[in-house]
């Protein structure tokens, strides 16, 4: 990229300027630290040059948005033709109380949905089931039926609007329900859009709702990449995320390294089956964390698409859109402090920005309150008013990759993608994905991350502000989200007149049918969808692959 | 402290615990109910299992005991992992991994810290083997720390040894000639659907060729894939067997009196040097040794005959 | 002899968030203590059953799914029947302020949210474990 005679000048300048003026005011007051590491303990020099990137090719490595290998963004206009969906993560008690939830969201500006579930439904227990004992509506909406997504939908136009839900072990049977749902009120399965997250690699890595062993967790999800690409063609039917793994400690190269690892494997998988890649590609999504460094998450970003599009094209595939990555990013939970929550607002800010610049599709910024309780309604309204401040007042979006060519961004984006492949070969080396899961490698790094992370904080070498430095004593006064204490019991009593209410034989029928088809080797789908229509129970369905399929335990590294 | 005693030889998970407290923690208290108890013990059938990290010792120990509850024995587990020789701390890791027994009564599992104590296991495992006996637990197993030559003090303890590899460890058994590798009554190869399985096994086998050609049992070579709960009837069936032989050949009276022998003396050894180094008496005494030993005026053997003959006398 | 503060770890109901946990039992060890952790999904009887068997002196409880004031309470009440009754019981997690004097008046002795330096719980420990 840059002329050889020209690099060579601008070395003999560096190095003078490095031993006089750089060295003569170092001498005088010393840098504020003897070496500069960020979050993924790579060590940031002083100072980036083209000398740091002087092999990149511009055509080749960096290239255009929209044309391989996407490094710049996926789209040849993107924020300046569309600005990313605004699409806020929600959900809390009981169905009415969340539809109330998303229709103030959707009145303050909202562009998409996003579904949080509580544990009972992660774990696919109906909401009197005894393993829910205390966690209803706790961290997410209870849905046990068909009913409570009619509710959870009421008035809310899902043929106009798109929806994403945080579901894995049971994805399958609430993607069931949504689709139902939709095509009970008219709407066919052709147009309605969204995504399940459905990944259920990093729920073994990282975030811990899994369900049923990997095997059959991995023959439900090629079935949902089979059953959408032939009948639900504008669902991305995964969400192949690195959030969760960032928020169980991982630094951003692990991050990146394992999202995109299992991405792949997944395809992999998909391929084994028989499906033909350009198929389903182009409807696999991902979804990654916002952290604190600014120009880190940027370089992640990127290297993410660019390593993906090459990956991709290795394995065959041809459709530009099977190598396009796109990606919905949700701001770090983990950097949200309890003490001063005030000041997450600028925590959230920085990384919502992160994000944007960094080329995402759909974003989630937290409200200040997470590391107190559910978002409240101002709190969220806030949250929301930052993306809408970034994208319309901040002029950010208005040409696209603004850090292309920063000598900086472009050199970071490089390490990390090397970073990624050497992951990737001692991944390998253990035998692949599923083998180093076993054998609990990635668990290991990140627990390891997450500890040495905390020590700096505890030793005081990294600064959280009011946590271990500028801290108050000022008591905290915000106020929390109450939920309706009469939710359980409304929900209970409801489940209780379903399952007198609707026909039994029908439930019966349509559960027998998938325990034959989940005992076979057929697609799921179609017969998870009927049991969803006889209004089986989310807790009744899974209860029949739980015992086909046996249930999973994790052997806990730490 | 009799209601402690009868509470144990009752099977009371509560006093058992705390016994093993006591024990673990060289309370004054504890000497006079081990004496108590010891005359119930010497029924249980005592199985020490080591192997290196990875080997999935827990899980096979887990369907083990899974395989002996089904024959209506009780199981007592003792699951030793290694103390932090810096900070004196410990992760004990092994339970976590038998989530599966936590709600059956009839299994007690205790972790164990070694707490400093070299070969593998812990200065109090003895006892805990003798409350966990008392107690009415037809099968105590010894999970150990087991990760080269030095660990093997599990002979000690254990009427049957149970040594477990898993594929692909290869060069790893050749280097573990001595030590390890001498010590089984039974070699397990876990996880055997692992890649490179035939080649563990002819390794192993081999190794048993040469150190079984004069014995009158040839050390059993098994493979199991715990996890899937594949190969244990027969180990069991194994393990079983061993002890019967091991009656009938008078080698059971053997292993039992290096048991005891094993037991008396850490119990001496802790006596002395809880006398020594832990009452008040001597501190003084050592103090002033230790500073003479460093300005060259006296050296330590010197130092510890007056140590000794102070206590001795 | 030395004797070892013993520490049981536990995550109740399916809260599946263990990174908090597992950093406190880290940091357990490196202060000299026993730590067992339980895993995930753990009961009340399935804790107590643990915390008798390893007669430990702490039991630590984290939760950050919000169901603390149902499963925290269930632990303590079944301990107190079990006359454990000189177990150090603290818990962690996201537990809003309001909540704690009905926790501490349940038996939980100290509660360590979110920006707790490991230091703090370690100190506790060490200043409050009976006997």
């Amino acid at each position: 990229m840059f002329d050889k005679k020209e690099l060579e000048k601008i070395k003999k300048e560096k190095d003078k300027w490095e031993k006089e003026s750089y060295l003569e005011t170092i001498n005088k007051q010393p840098e504020r630290k003897e070496k500069f590491e960020n979050l993924s303990s790579n060590e940031i020099k002083n100072l980036y040059t083209p000398l740091d990137i002087s092999n990149l090719n511009y055509i080749k490595d960096i290239g255009f948005p929209g044309d391989y290998p996407f490094l710049r963004g996926v789209y040849p206009s993107l924020h300046r033709g569309r600005i990313w969906t605004m699409r806020q993560f929600a959900g809390f008690g009981s169905a009415e109380e969340t539809n109330q939830r998303y229709k103030y969201l959707l009145e303050h500006g909202e562009t998409g949905l996003s579904v949080a579930f509580d544990y009972p439904t992660l774990y696919g227990y109906d909401t009197d089931h005894p393993m829910s004992r205390g966690e209803f509506g706790k961290c997410g909406v209870a849905v046990s039926s068909l009913e409570d997504m009619e509710i959870l939908f009421k008035d809310i136009p899902i043929d106009k609007v798109t929806t994403s839900m945080t579901i894995n072990g049971p994805a399958a049977i609430v993607w069931g329900f949504y689709i139902a749902n939709a095509e009970n009120r008219g709407i066919s399965k052709e147009v309605i859009g969204g995504t399940i997250q459905n990944d259920i690699l990093k729920e073994y890595i990282a975030q811990k709702s899994y369900i049923f062993p990997p095997e059959p967790s991995m023959r439900l999800i090629i079935d949902t990449f089979e059953y959408g690409t032939k009948y639900v063609p504008r669902w991305n039917t995964i969400s192949i995320s690195g959030y969760h793994i960032r928020e169980a400690g991982s630094t951003a190269v692990q991050e990146l390294a394992f999202t995109v690892g299992d991405g792949i494997e997944y395809v992999k998988w998909a391929i084994k089956r028989g499906l033909k890649v350009d198929d389903f590609a182009p409807r696999l999504s991902f979804f990654f964390n916002a952290h604190n460094d600014l120009f880190e998450e940027i370089a992640k970003y990127r290297a993410a698409r660019r390593i993906w599009a090459k990956e991709l094209k290795k394995i065959g595939a041809k459709n530009p859109r099977s190598l396009l990555m796109r990606f919905h990013t949700q701001t770090a939970g983990c950097s949200l402090t309890a003490q001063q929550p005030e000041i997450n607002i600028v925590r959230v800010t920085i990384q919502a920005l992160a994000a944007v610049i960094g080329g995402t599709q759909s974003l989630h910024t937290n409200s200040m309150d997470e590391a107190l309780a559910l978002p409240s309604e101002k709190a969220v309204r806030i949250a929301l008013r930052t993306q809408q401040i970034i994208a319309e007042e901040s002029g950010v979006i208005d040409t696209i990759d603004p850090l292309g060519g920063s000598y900086y961004i472009e050199w970071l984006t490089d390490e990390m993608e090397e970073q990624t492949y050497k992951y990737w070969d001692r991944v390998e080396k253990l035998g692949g994905v599923l083998s180093a899961i076993e054998k609990g490698f990635y668990q290991r790094e990140i627990a390891n991350s997450a500890y040495k992370y905390q020590k700096e904080i505890d030793d005081n070498k990294r600064t959280i502000v009011g946590v271990n430095n500028y801290q108050t004593d000022e008591p905290v006064d915000i106020p929390i989200l109450k939920m309706d204490e009469k939710g359980e019991e409304r929900q209970i009593n409801r489940l209780k007149k379903l399952r007198k209410n609707r026909d039994n034989n029908k439930v019966k029928r349509s559960l027998s049918n998938l325990r034959k088809v989940a005992e076979g080797d057929e697609n799921m789908i179609p017969y998870i969808i009927d049991c969803v229509h006889s209004y089986a129970t989310l807790g009744e369905t899974c209860q029949v692959l739980r015992d086909v399929f046996g249930e999973y335990d994790e052997i806990a590294i730490y | 402290m009799n209601d402690l005693t009868s509470k144990i030889l009752n099977g009371d998970p509560r006093s058992i615990a705390r016994l093993i407290t006591l024990t673990e923690n060289n309370d004054p208290q504890a000497p006079k109910i081990m004496k108590n108890i010891h005359p119930y013990t010497g029924k249980a059938h005592v199985i020490g299992i080591t192997g290196v990290m990875g080997s999935g010792k827990s899980t096979l120990i887990c369907e083990l005991t899974r395989e002996y509850r089904k024959q209506g024995k009780k199981v007592g587990i003792i699951a030793i992992d290694p103390t932090s020789p810096f900070s004196g701390g410990a992760l004990l890791g092994d339970r976590v991994r038998m989530t599966d027994l936590a709600m059956d009564k009839g299994v007690f599992i205790r972790s164990m810290g070694t707490r400093g104590m070299l070969g593998g296991l812990a200065s109090a495992v003895y006892d805990v083997v003798e409350i966990l006996d008392a107690s009415g637990k037809d099968i105590v197993m010894v999970e150990t720390v087991g990760v080269g030559q030095a660990e093997v003090d599990v002979i000690k303890i254990a009427d049957t040894t149970l040594v477990v590899v898993v594929p692909g460890l290869g060069d790893y058994i050749q280097t573990l000639k001595a030590g390890i590798m001498e010590i089984a009554d039974i070699y397990v190869v876990n996880k055997a659907d692992r890649p490179g399985m035939q080649q563990t096994v002819a390794e192993v086998q081999n190794l048993v060729d040469i150190s079984c050609s004069d014995k009158d049992r040839k050390t059993p070579v098994f493979t199991t894939v715990a996890k899937e709960n594949k190969g244990i009837k027969e180990l069991v069936d194994e393990i079983n067997k061993h002890i019967l032989f091991l009656k009938k050949t008078k080698q059971f009276e053997d292993k039992r009196r290096l048991r005891y022998e094993a037991e008396l003396v850490e119990i001496i050894r802790k006596r002395l040097m809880n006398l020594i180094f832990d009452e008040k008496k001597l501190e003084d005494t050592i103090e002033r040794l230790l500073d003479q030993i460093s300005r060259k005026e006296v050296d330590p053997y010197t130092a510890a005959e007056e140590i000794l003959g102070k206590i001795l006398k | 002899m030395e004797r070892k503060i013993r520490v049981l770890v536990a995550k109740p109901g399916l809260d599946g968030h263990d990174r908090g946990a597992k950093i406190v039992a880290r940091a357990l060890r490196d202060a000299g203590m026993e730590v067992i952790y339980t895993g995930l999904h753990q009961t009340a009887e399935m804790i107590v059953e643990a915390a008798i068997q390893e007669d430990v002196d702490v039991l630590g409880l984290s939760l950050l799914s919000g169901a603390h004031m149902t499963l925290f309470v269930d632990v303590t009440r079944l301990l107190k029947k079990k006359g454990m009754n000189d177990v150090l019981v603290i818990g962690g997690g996201i537990i809003p302020k309001e909540d704690v004097p009905k926790l501490k008046k349940e038996g939980i002795c100290g509660v360590f949210g979110p920006g707790t330096p490991c230091e703090e719980i370690v100190d506790f420990i060490k200043k409050n474990v009976k006997k």
